[in-house]
């Protein structure tokens, strides 16, 4: 049967404002998404009007100086604040980023902040990411020889190394797997496009021997040719990489070993 | 509620080994249309198409039957490839799914038996 009505907790509320303090001279509006499953209530927006002359210049320091000056209820994830451990991914302004790698002065004013789209809600603007970590855990992340083991380091040219440079820059931060419409819609069967750029980075390894058991396991009409190419997941990627043509690499491994 | 593993449920029933067919199907049959959407919408000339003989006798020239014949097939094929994965995206219900699936199936052999058919009967003077 269709469902005629949002579920339970869907319906956006007004939040609360927390204006400027007095004397503030470089005032920019940040509006968060609010939610706390334990409260029962609906999720709202709630509005802060941050001076930023005594902020520093990215989304996340606003975040911090919330936090610690204005609400100390606000809830987000935060850890090495320069783009290298992937906690502060969010919703800014429509698009899938970091917190800590995008300038907090950017639109006309006003910055809108939600969490990850599509994702379950923990609260605020942190996401359940288990089911993210479980596909990224079952595409085997390691190295897997038969060969064995040798006396010293295994060796790669240069030329394999540069093949996995760009994959293995992957933070795993999950803004180009919450980006993707066929994600959305199948999450429970598709991997999504982080898990399969890693997939990638280990089909690719010079060094990796089980490279036809793992297109063995990626070879599914749901894992991975649920990908239909939008490329949301590139565009959105705030470490640059192109996931997109990491899934068109292995579509392509997967024609070539039938002809 | 389940207390099955996230990593249990992400490898579920394994992989179906499957899909590439599938794939590279639906990008054969594309480039098949390129030429033969090209070829007929250029070679049916709209004076032609406006009058009832003259399309039967379009249609009963043999090298027009045989790529009207490749193209309706391409096109039925091409069709039911693209739209099993809107059903596959979009439609979850496990019997909703199974029903549409076999319905995608029905829909389009009927389309290319009848473009079959119509070519034919036209061709070999019938119509």
């Amino acid at each position: 049967m269709a469902e005629f009505r949002l579920p339970p907790n869907s319906r956006m509320t007004k939040g609360r404002h927390f204006p400027a303090p007095d004397g503030a001279t470089d005032i920019r509006r940040f509006v968060v998404y609010r939610y706390d499953p334990d409260s029962g209530e609906n999720p709202r927006m709630d509005t802060y009007d941050v001076d930023m002359a005594n902020c520093g210049p990215m989304v996340l320091d606003v975040l911090i100086k919330i936090k610690n000056e204005i609400d100390p209820t606000l809830t987000f994830r935060r850890s090495c604040r320069e783009g290298i451990c992937g906690s502060c991914a969010m919703n800014i302004d429509g698009g899938n980023t970091l917190a800590c790698t995008v300038t907090a002065e950017r639109g006309k004013g006003k910055t809108k902040i939600y969490p990850l789209p599509h994702m379950p809600v923990v609260k605020d603007l942190v996401p359940d990411l288990t089911n993210f970590y479980a596909q990224y855990a079952s595409i085997k992340p390691w190295l897997q020889t038969r060969t064995p083991p040798p006396d010293r380091e295994r060796l790669q040219s240069k030329e394999d190394q540069e093949r996995i440079d760009d994959p293995a820059a992957c933070i795993l931060c999950a803004c180009c797997s919450a980006g993707c419409p066929s994600y959305w819609w199948n999450s429970d069967r598709f991997l999504g496009p982080a898990a399969l750029l890693a997939a990638y980075r280990w089909l690719v390894d010079s060094r990796d021997e089980a490279t036809g058991e793992r297109l063995d396991d990626l070879e599914d009409p749901f894992r991975l040719y649920r990908c239909h190419t939008i490329m949301n997941c590139t565009q959105t990627c705030p470490k640059g990489l192109n996931p997109a043509q990491a899934i068109a690499e292995t579509k392509k491994m997967l024609i070539e070993r039938r002809h | 509620m389940s207390l099955r593993t996230p990593l249990g449920k992400v490898l579920g029933s394994g992989s179906a080994k499957d899909g590439t067919g599938h794939w590279w199907a639906q990008r054969v049959t594309a480039v098949a249309l390129i030429g033969l959407g090209a070829w007929f919408l250029l070679s049916l000339s709209p004076s032609t198409a406006l009058d009832h003989d003259a399309v039967l006798r379009w249609i009963g020239q043999p090298w027009n039957s045989v790529l009207l014949l490749l193209l309706g097939l391409t096109l039925s094929y091409h069709s039911s490839l693209g739209l099993q994965v809107v059903i596959e995206d979009y439609v979850h219900g496990p019997l909703t799914k199974v029903v549409s699936l076999i319905l995608n199936k029905f829909f389009h052999a009927a389309v290319a038996m009848a473009a079959v058919f119509a070519v034919l009967n036209i061709g070999f003077g019938a119509g």
